[in-house]
């Protein structure tokens, strides 16, 4: 425990000045440019939604439990009730589990030197999947000390799925390090696909709640469902920010890394283990959202820069931005129905993507 | 074993040859009051489907065709139903899947009619490969439909009387549960729940138009413009909209009931939640369009008559 604490500090406190030398800091115009697309998302999440709720209303009602400011007998209690138990809690969990799966991608992305990595390489969304199928399936309706049991099951298939290919993974020899855990990644996930399939068409029963789990759920989210992800997230976040330097050597290969007197299988331990946890946390509430993993990271290095100092930070803003704005698309486009976020995200995100990547230079991937 | 595995298609065959001539010279039709075969049916999606001989070894992929073949009292000419068909309990239930159905495992029943509502896994091809009659079933979009798949039902296994007398009371039954409840005051508000991520059902469908005959109105019908059959809508729209009644068809499925309800975030406002006007029903039953309606409808109506009066 105490090493791992020193290893932590490290990166942080004790960084040899060459690693700092000709690398970016973070700037600041796209760090505000970042906040202030977080606050507009979230502003205009709150202010749209299915049900119309006039721009005055909704000021009165988040103004209403502030002493001074308040003037409760204005306020539409049905109104109020829906801002704060609906709207508001869902467009947080949206910023949330945009927040962790652009900064996890990113993180995933530096350990595996792989463009295409997502969160989802080593098997977290199989893995979610296949243990929230099983409660699903053979625990229904049951919940542990309050909290429904899918979710719980989902954040330990999840982790166990992450663990199982990092252990196989370190079991191959005569491969790259990486590329050994890719491809235990994916067998894993193969694996656990068939596990869950199988049980999904045995169980029909459960079909149609395990469909609509795989889907996500942010359309039943409240503020449980914020607080049951967020400490996994801010630890997750926290540790992933710390290690942005230790990424940026780990990108120009593991031996940068053994000259500053630190394991590369360490540093990729660590930040696997933090943006897993995170992983997990999310798609146990969300489902499992594509796409935003790989474009936000990506796009970042194109506008920005490639320099994890730049990439995660960014990344975790503008996560948290796109992922609330699809999500307030989800939920008035076709309203009062529901669309698919995942629609939303790959539809909007797709040419967005293929926009900046042919504005800019490729090469910055 | 094998022998009759192998001899089976060929006298199939020549059953179908037999009936080709047959069909040319008396032409018969679904609505025909009286069973003699061959019979020929007209499936509502353009195709027909023509049946030799009154068929004693019947597949029934399909839960609700299950159904309507047992009311109707062509139980003893079933030789096998699907997974699901979980009612009536002295069905023949198999592993038989009707969503990934097996053409060889259906085969090996040597059905001499198969049941089904889905053409899926190229079953049509399949069995007509093997010269096995199929009767596609698909989900009925109203009451009409359904007494008619009845009717069809009655035809192809020569049990016509017993699909007139199930229609008849069917009607009559639905009829007089729909005559029990006062005209209403004012239109009440329903919302049919099919999972817990608040899938639900507009008036386009079976099950909406059972809630027309009470002259319910539907909330889903809002979300048309998006999904016209089965939208997924908003919880925000749910709580705004404020149903009087609310039919949780996710009981089975997803364990919701009152209780669960009332502990969605912001659902304690809405009008039914309050007055504990919060229906539990058997997803099955729900989601099936055979004689069970008439009990769907038997649980529904006393809501709909407190709620009325109420209003009244």
């Amino acid at each position: 425990m105490s090493s791992l604490g020193r290893r932590l500090s490290r990166p942080v406190g004790a960084a040899p000045a060459a690693l700092l030398q000709g690398l970016p800091r973070l700037p600041w115009l796209w760090a505000l440019a970042g906040v202030v697309a977080l606050l507009f998302a979230a502003v205009l999440g709150v202010l749209v939604g299915p049900v119309h709720i006039s721009l005055g209303a909704v000021v009165r009602t988040l103004l209403a439990p502030i002493p001074w400011f308040g003037t409760a007998g204005s306020v539409d209690p049905g109104q109020a009730s829906i801002l704060w138990s609906l709207r508001i809690p869902r467009v947080v969990l949206g910023a949330i589990v945009g927040g962790m799966l652009a900064t996890a991608g990113a993180a995933y992305q530096g350990v595996f030197r792989n463009p295409l990595a997502d969160p989802y390489l080593l098997g977290a969304a199989a893995g979610a999947n296949l243990g929230a199928t099983l409660a699903i399936a053979f625990a229904p309706g049951s919940s542990l000390i309050g909290v429904n049991v899918v979710p719980l099951a989902g954040f330990v298939g999840a982790a166990l799925a992450v663990a199982g290919a990092y252990a196989l993974g370190r079991t191959v020899t005569g491969l790259r390090n990486t590329t050994g855990l890719i491809l235990a990644g994916v067998a894993i996930a193969a694996f656990f696909n068939a596990i869950q399939t199988y049980i999904q068409q045995s169980q029909t029963n459960s079909i149609r709640q395990v469909y609509s789990w795989i889907l996500g759920r942010l359309v039943t989210a409240g503020w449980d469902g914020v607080l049951l992800v967020l400490p996994y997230v801010v630890i997750s976040v926290f540790v992933i920010l710390l290690h942005r330097r230790l990424l940026d050597a780990l990108s120009v290969g593991d031996e940068e890394v053994t000259s500053l007197g630190i394991s590369a299988r360490r540093v990729r331990l660590i930040v696997v283990v933090a943006a897993t946890l995170g992983t997990a946390a999310v798609v146990a509430i969300a489902g499992t959202i594509a796409f935003v993993g790989i474009i936000i990271p990506h796009t970042v290095r194109l506008l920005v820069g490639r320099s994890y100092r730049v990439v995660i930070p960014l990344s975790l803003l503008f996560g948290a931005s796109f992922l609330v704005l699809a999500d307030t698309a989800a939920r008035t486009v076709a309203a009062p129905a529901e669309l698919p976020i995942g629609v939303i995200t790959a539809f909007v995100g797709a040419p967005f993507f293929i926009v900046v990547m042919r504005s800019t230079r490729a090469a910055a991937l | 074993m094998r022998m009759h595995h192998i001899r089976r298609p060929a006298v199939a065959a020549i059953g179908i040859a037999l009936m080709a001539c047959g069909a040319n010279s008396s032409s018969t039709s679904s609505t025909s009051v009286t069973a003699h075969f061959p019979v020929t049916i007209a499936e509502s999606g353009g195709a027909s489907v023509t049946i030799s001989k009154q068929p004693h070894r019947i597949v029934s992929l399909s839960p609700t065709a299950t159904e309507m073949l047992f009311a109707i009292g062509a139980g003893a000419q079933v030789v096998a139903v699907d997974d699901q068909s979980n009612y009536p309990a002295n069905a023949p239930m198999t592993k038989l899947s009707g969503f990934q159905p097996n053409i060889e495992a259906i085969a090996a029943y040597t059905p001499d009619l198969v049941v089904a509502s889905d053409d899926t896994g190229g079953l049509v091809h399949g069995l007509g490969a093997l010269n096995i009659p199929i009767l596609i079933e698909p989900a009925a979009k109203n009451l009409d439909e359904s007494y008619k798949q009845i009717e069809q039902l009655g035809a192809a296994t020569g049990d016509v009387e017993g699909a007139t007398s199930v229609e008849k009371k069917m009607r009559s039954d639905l009829a007089t549960i729909v005559a029990s409840i006062p005209k209403p005051t004012k239109q009440l508000k329903v919302y049919h729940e099919l999972d817990d991520t608040y899938y639900s059902a507009t008036s386009a469908t079976f099950i909406g138009q059972v809630y027309a005959l009470l002259s319910l109105k539907n909330i889903a019908d809002g979300a048309t413009a998006a999904a016209p059959d089965y939208p997924q809508l908003s919880a925000e729209y749910i709580v705004s909209s404020s149903p009087d009644l609310i039919v949780l068809a996710d009981t089975k499925c997803c364990h919701q009931d009152l209780s669960t309800v009332s502990a969605r975030p912001g659902w304690s406002s809405i009008a039914a939640v309050k007055s504990a006007q919060v229906i539990g029903v058997d997803d099955d039953i729900a989601s099936r369009w055979g004689p069970r309606v008439v009990d769907f409808l038997r649980t529904i109506a006393p809501h709909v008559k407190q709620l009325e009066l109420q209003a009244a």
